[in-house]
């Protein structure tokens, strides 16, 4: 089934039946337009594409524009595109997706681009232990440590782990439970954390 | 962020009929204890040490001494768990966290009574 665009709204607490308190993240998820359906004779592959947030025209280049206006759906700041080709639902045009194909106890997927770190040290980038703050240990508390053997091999192996630049890619989480839905606000409540900062935009696939 | 969107959002977990209170205050807080099938409604009486956070999230510590060992014990202000909260008595106190009194026994942790 195709998935939906959302914008994570933040975080909060609420209380399940039995009294728990759960949690949630809050995310703004549709609706979101059909805009083009491909197929695997015409396009090579078989997606849904959908449109998400809607904006005022003057938002939108000319080619957005042109592209939203052949499907005939109102400007959107986001489009993307899901596979469709395991249960190949027949989608038109026009077509709006939303929260409704949720139910409360499903478990999602939810990709997004994670908070930046900037350039990150090996201990906050990879969990590396660092040494002893203490116990005579000389300013290298947060190095890594040695990054190989000697004249044999000679090289530093390929995929050390290193400093560099960390945060800021393309994540997904998996298993977040729905754990309440608004139709009418287009909210859905998932369990736990999502990629990213609040604000941003994430796709929630079942 | 929409911040205000959250907060209209978690408004119907928010109770209205608690009572004022604050640290230094001695609460008696009627818990709901579910065992199985039976529920019933233990109380757990002692000095407020903190409240801290706002909306649906916010705590209370309370801190009990029994036979000279203390227990502490922290509650979401707004929990269903929670079916009373009685002020018995209003301390007089000159800050918002209590923590000196982990430090104190006997006579030394005493809270003076607000007239």
């Amino acid at each position: 089934m195709a998935g939906l665009i959302g914008k994570k709204l933040g975080m909060t607490q609420v209380y399940n039946d039995k009294e728990e308190l759960i949690p949630v993240t809050v995310v703004a998820a549709g609706p979101c337009p059909v805009t083009q359906v491909k197929t695997a004779e015409r396009d090579g592959y078989a997606a849904v594409q959908v449109a998400f947030d809607e904006v005022p025209e003057r938002k939108v280049n000319k080619p957005m524009a042109g592209h939203l206006a052949k499907a005939k759906v109102s400007p959107h700041r986001q489009l993307k595109e899901f596979r469709n080709e395991v249960d190949g639902i027949d989608y038109e045009i026009g077509q709006v997706l939303d929260v409704t194909q949720f139910e409360i106890g499903d478990k999602v997927k939810v990709t997004g681009r994670s908070k930046g770190k900037g350039f990150a040290g090996v201990v906050k980038r990879y969990h590396f232990r660092g040494k002893n703050a203490t116990h005579g240990t000389p300013d290298r508390v947060r190095h890594g440590g040695s990054i190989g053997q000697g004249t044999d091999p000679g090289k530093v192996w390929k995929g050390k782990k290193m400093p560099g630049h960390m945060g800021a890619r393309r994540v997904t989480t998996g298993s977040l439970q729905v754990v309440r839905i608004d139709g009418e606000r287009n909210l859905l409540f998932l369990k736990g954390t999502v990629p990213g900062s609040s604000d941003g935009y994430i796709t929630i696939v079942k | 962020m929409d911040a205000t969107l959250l907060r209209e959002i978690t408004a119907d977990q928010i109770k209205s009929d608690l009572p004022e209170f604050g640290a230094g205050d001695t609460l008696r807080v009627h818990v709901r204890v579910i065992e199985g099938e039976k529920e019933r409604v233990q109380i757990f009486e002692g000095d407020v040490l903190q409240r801290r956070g706002s909306g649906v999230h916010e705590t209370f510590t309370v801190r009990k001494v029994t036979q000279g060992i203390a227990v502490e014990r922290i509650f979401p202000v707004h929990s269903p768990r929670i079916a009373k909260i009685e002020r018995t008595r209003i301390g007089r106190v000159r800050r918002a966290r209590l923590f000196y009194l982990r430090d104190r026994k006997g006579r030394a942790a005493r809270i003076r009574e607000k007239r």
